[in-house]
């Protein structure tokens, strides 16, 4: 627990002292190794408690109201902390050769400080208003990171998009704390939990659901994620997707271990999974640019973990803990895995973006010669992300598809109707996934130069790819090693299943097993790959090998120009009867005209329509209803103090009478 | 104890030996339906052999990706042809869930050919790509959800406990779900075999066509491999349908590998004939056949589910 304050505590200082010195590379250093710093102090207390299953508590009496300043590590909040102290210090690194130049005093440090200490405390605290204040200094401090480059438009659009977003969420958030603590001693979350009955539970959850759904981005809350991800500088999009909306999952965890859930939550959670799931995957299939495509397979990613918590639900009510285990383990491995591979994704994208200048795909290819490291480690993400065996991004899908077909076998229908739902979702998601991932790495990095600046492209800082490097290690590692991590992550399950880690352990045996023979069919492969490439060698040794231009059928003036592009590669797919009604694509002509047609050009776009058609025409209508208060905004210091005094005065009747 | 371990073999065997064989009963069957001769049985190992003894040529465009596509496509395939079982002899290996592995593993192969005609730049097999990534991502859920339902009903979570004990008695009990079930594993299987009505084989203009246009820069040893790897998927996909509709029980563990073997050229026949009597559809008519697989299988699953 020590080192767990130090770490924050570090966090705290290493922030403010990032903005004393002058130059550059000072204010890095600063930053690079309070960051290192807080991850080395926090690493062993997390892992110690995610082996012993162990719960400690720290608290002391502090002068703001209700309640005291507590803080309590138990395995729930030791799992979210794993990827932020493993994250955090390679982000930093990353960030300090990304835009060594761009960052004097202008705070990113600062905040990226207040991100990280922000994440940390929110996991930590038991108290709902330490919870609430770390909660705001983590959304805050992301704001002003997204909007770090905030002389471009579409940058302080994105913010204030976020920026909605999030205050949004954290109202509800607070409304459900209020709610859920109306009659409580007070608002440390003991008392909080005990209390949390007296409140009708759909109340409780649709106000948790709100808030906490709009941090993780659960549709149709999940539209400042395409907007915000591609504005912030690159290693922040990797901690926010990486790390921060996995706050809203372990938000909603919480609120579970609380509320008394009614027997249609787990139905709700599959469906919103499913729809989560698909949709942000096809939007992402859609997309142009490539750290849109990210975020919205973010999207994706939450869908499936919101899948597998409804499916562990589901499983603990019916009664069946073995569908339980399975589908709280499945989403706890994914939100795991996931922040390994969409950070090392956004860092290579980060990686393209420095070396090109532009993420827009259309512009891009070829890069995977002028930068082998970085598109090689693209491709491991790029591989685990679609769930491909042996890589870690399999195991979490494989385990929710395995509770899936438990649940098909047990002759409940209350239980196989929506777990076969799930698996129809996953299967589809999956699909759709190697379809965006091949379009993101084939157009990207395969191929020729689309443009001049992707012509010019030059391999990452070697600080950059070092980091990438170690994560795509992390993905395939977490994937040989996966029946591993099952047991470590065995005390996180017990926890929401209310049972001992022992019990967990052996319920998952089979599961394990099952684990332990894929790893097999994973080490077969790779012998499978090695003896064939042996193979091929043999047979070549006395042949000619020659290289010569790409089969062109004949044609005279092959040009780069004529390769098929990010957009005709998905065309067929977004408008194709079936998706085209979901995904209303937007296609801007001027065609040809006359006898001799000079000018002709043809774009297409695919905007958010919950964005576009919902969101904002909704924050519209709400912003024209309140042009009346302005009239109480004349900008008179003394009318404010006015209207304090009322306010006051108004409160002591209340109080009085 | 000997015996025993050739039987365990088996399944894996007769794959690697056999299912070049499978293209070669394809092609015959158009020919004697077309009023030819046509090639011999075993001109795809011919063509195999021969290739291996070819030289390379690569595209200038290209990177270690293009080299590493065939290797990789052919060993996914090869090991999920560990977990196939045959006749009515398990599977190499076989475990709770290994239809999933399997499931994943046919798209590892596909991933890798897909990036590895994208690294050649090439227009003609950026739009194989994209289509055979569309195609795919439509029959996914149709295979998934058909072994769902055939999970559902025999109760077993494993391929070699789904197949080997299936027989004519459990097809009788429920020859609907059984109908439905193989009708979507049949359009699957032409799907992800690049068959007649979604794909042509035979045709000659690069673009209309998917799955031979994003091979076209591969040649030699790698060329071979992609063709090896192309008639596995066949015997692979194929097994899944036949065992399925013809699980002949016969009490002698060899003959019932006998029987899956004349079942799998029955297919390949079946195919032949399909191939001489219609041509491939519309591209735009080909989404709607994709997707009355996973409609099938859902209906049976749904009808399993009541």
């Amino acid at each position: 627990m020590t080192l767990l304050i130090a770490a924050a505590l570090i966090h705290a200082f290493a922030g403010i002292l990032s903005l004393i010195p002058r130059t550059e590379r000072r204010t890095a250093a600063v930053g690079v190794a309070g960051a290192v710093g807080a991850g080395l102090c926090g690493l062993p207390p997390v892992i110690a408690c995610l082996v012993n299953g162990s719960v400690e508590t720290f608290a002391r009496a502090w002068s703001v109201p209700y309640g005291s300043f507590s803080i309590t590590l138990d395995p729930l909040a030791a799992f979210f902390l794993l990827p932020l102290f493993l994250i955090g210090p390679l982000a930093s690194l990353y960030g300090a050769a990304y835009d060594m130049k761009k960052q004097g005093r202008d705070g990113t440090w600062f905040f990226l400080h207040g991100l990280l200490g922000g994440m940390a405390l929110t996991v930590l605290s038991s108290n709902t208003v330490l919870f609430m204040i770390s909660w705001e200094v983590m959304s805050v401090s992301a704001f002003f990171l997204v909007t770090r480059d905030h002389a471009r438009e579409t940058v302080r659009r994105a913010g204030r998009t976020y920026l909605i977003a999030t205050h949004v969420g954290a109202a509800f958030i607070l409304g459900f704390f209020l709610l859920a603590g109306r009659n409580a001693a007070s608002l440390d979350f003991a008392d909080l939990s005990a209390n949390a009955g007296s409140t009708p539970a759909w109340l409780l959850l649709l106000f948790a659901f709100l808030g906490f759904g709009a941090k993780a981005g659960i549709m149709p809350l999940h539209f400042w994620l395409p907007e915000a991800h591609p504005a912030a500088p690159s290693h922040v999009s990797a901690l926010m997707s990486g790390v921060m909306i996995k706050m809203g999952i372990y938000g909603i965890l919480r609120v579970l271990l609380w509320v008394p859930l009614p027997s249609w939550l787990p139905w709700i959670l599959i469906l919103f999974g499913v729809m989560t799931g698909v949709w942000g995957i096809l939007f992402a299939l859609a997309q142009r640019d490539l750290k849109r495509l990210l975020a919205y397979s973010s999207v994706e990613n939450i869908g499936i973990i919101t899948l597998g918590i409804g499916v562990g639900l589901l499983g603990r009510d019916l009664d069946l803990p073995l569908i339980a285990a399975a589908g709280f383990c499945g989403a706890l491995i994914h939100v795991l895995n996931h922040s390994l591979m969409k950070s090392l994704l956004f860092l290579a994208a980060g990686s393209v973006l420095h070396a090109t200048g532009t993420t827009n795909m259309d512009r891009l290819g070829g890069l995977a010669k002028k930068m082998p490291l970085s598109a090689s480690t693209f491709l491991v993400g790029s591989l685990s992300i679609c769930a491909l065996p042996p890589l870690c991004g399999f195991f979490g899908e494989f385990l929710l598809y395995l509770a899936g077909f438990h649940g098909l076998m047990t002759f409940l229908p209350q239980a196989a109707i929506p777990l076969s739902l799930a698996i129809g979702g996953l299967a589809l998601i999956g699909g759709l996934a190697a379809a965006s991932f091949t379009k993101a790495y084939g157009i990207v990095f395969l191929g020729q130069a689309r443009s001049p600046e992707a012509e010019h492209a030059h391999e990452a800082h070697p600080a950059m790819f070092s980091v990438m490097i170690i994560l795509a290690g992390g993905c395939v590692a977490s994937g040989l090693a996966a029946p591993l991590v099952l047991d470590f992550v065995s005390p996180v399950v017990a926890q929401l299943t209310s049972s001992h880690a022992g019990q967990v352990r052996i319920l998952m045996r089979p599961l394990q097993e099952t684990f332990w023979l894929t790893t097999l069919v994973g080490a077969h492969l790779l012998f499978a790959i090695a003896s064939l490439i042996f193979l091929r060698r043999l047979y070549l040794a006395r042949r000619s090998v020659k290289e010569t231009g790409t089969w062109d059928c004949g044609y005279a003036a092959p040009a780069a120009r004529m390769q098929y592009t990010a957009s005709s590669y998905a065309q067929p797919m977004i408008f194709s009867s079936l998706l085209r009604p979901w995904l209303r694509p937007r296609r801007r002509l001027a065609s040809p005209k006359g006898l001799l047609p000079s000018a002709a050009s043809m774009s297409t776009s695919v905007p958010d329509i919950i964005l576009e058609e919902a969101a904002e025409p909704f924050l519209r209508r709400v912003a024209d209803l309140l042009v009346p208060l302005r009239k109480f905004q004349q900008g008179q210091v003394q009318l404010y103090i006015f209207y304090i005094a009322l306010t006051l005065l108004a409160l002591l009747a209340w109080k009085a009478g | 104890m000997e015996s025993g371990m050739i039987m365990t073999l088996m399944p894996v065997l007769l794959g690697m030996f056999l299912a070049p064989i499978l293209p070669g009963l394809v092609n015959r069957t158009k020919a004697v339906l077309a009023g030819r001769n046509g090639p011999p049985l075993l001109q795809l190992w011919f063509d195999i052999m021969k290739l291996l003894q070819k030289g390379a040529v690569y595209s200038r465009t290209a990177t270690w990706v293009v080299r590493a596509g065939p290797i990789v496509g052919l060993a996914a395939l090869l090991v999920a042809l560990d977990l196939l079982p045959f006749g009515s002899q398990s599977a190499l290996l076989s475990f709770n869930g290994d239809l999933i592995v399997f499931a994943y593993l046919l798209g590892l192969a596909r991933f890798f050919t897909v990036i590895a005609a994208m690294d050649t730049g090439s227009a003609f097999e950026g739009m194989g790509s994209s289509r055979e990534v569309f195609f795919s991502m439509l029959a996914e859920p149709g295979l998934i959800l058909s072994l769902a339902a055939l999970c559902r009903h025999s109760s077993a979570m494993s391929l070699s406990a789904l197949y080997p004990l299936h027989d004519f008695t459990q097809l009788l009990a429920a020859p609907h779900i059984f109908a439905l079930v193989a009708a979507a594993l049949f359009i699957v299987f032409l799907a992800e075999n690049a068959r007649v009505p979604v794909d042509d084989p035979n045709t000659h203009l690069e673009l209309t066509m998917i799955h031979e246009v994003m091979v076209l820069d591969h040649g030699g040893p790698d060329f071979a491999f992609i063709l090896y790897g192309a008639a596995l998927k066949f015997w692979i996909l194929g097994s899944l349908l036949t065992g399925l509709l013809l699980p002949f029980r016969t009490g002698s563990a060899v003959a019932d590998l006998l029987m899956a073997v004349l079942a799998q050229c029955g297919l390949a026949i079946a195919v032949g004939v399909v191939e001489s009597m219609m041509a491939r559809i519309r591209l735009l008519r080909v989404t709607q056949f994709l997707v009355a697989s996973s409609v099938f299988a859902a209906i049976a699953l749904g009808l399993l589910l009541r």
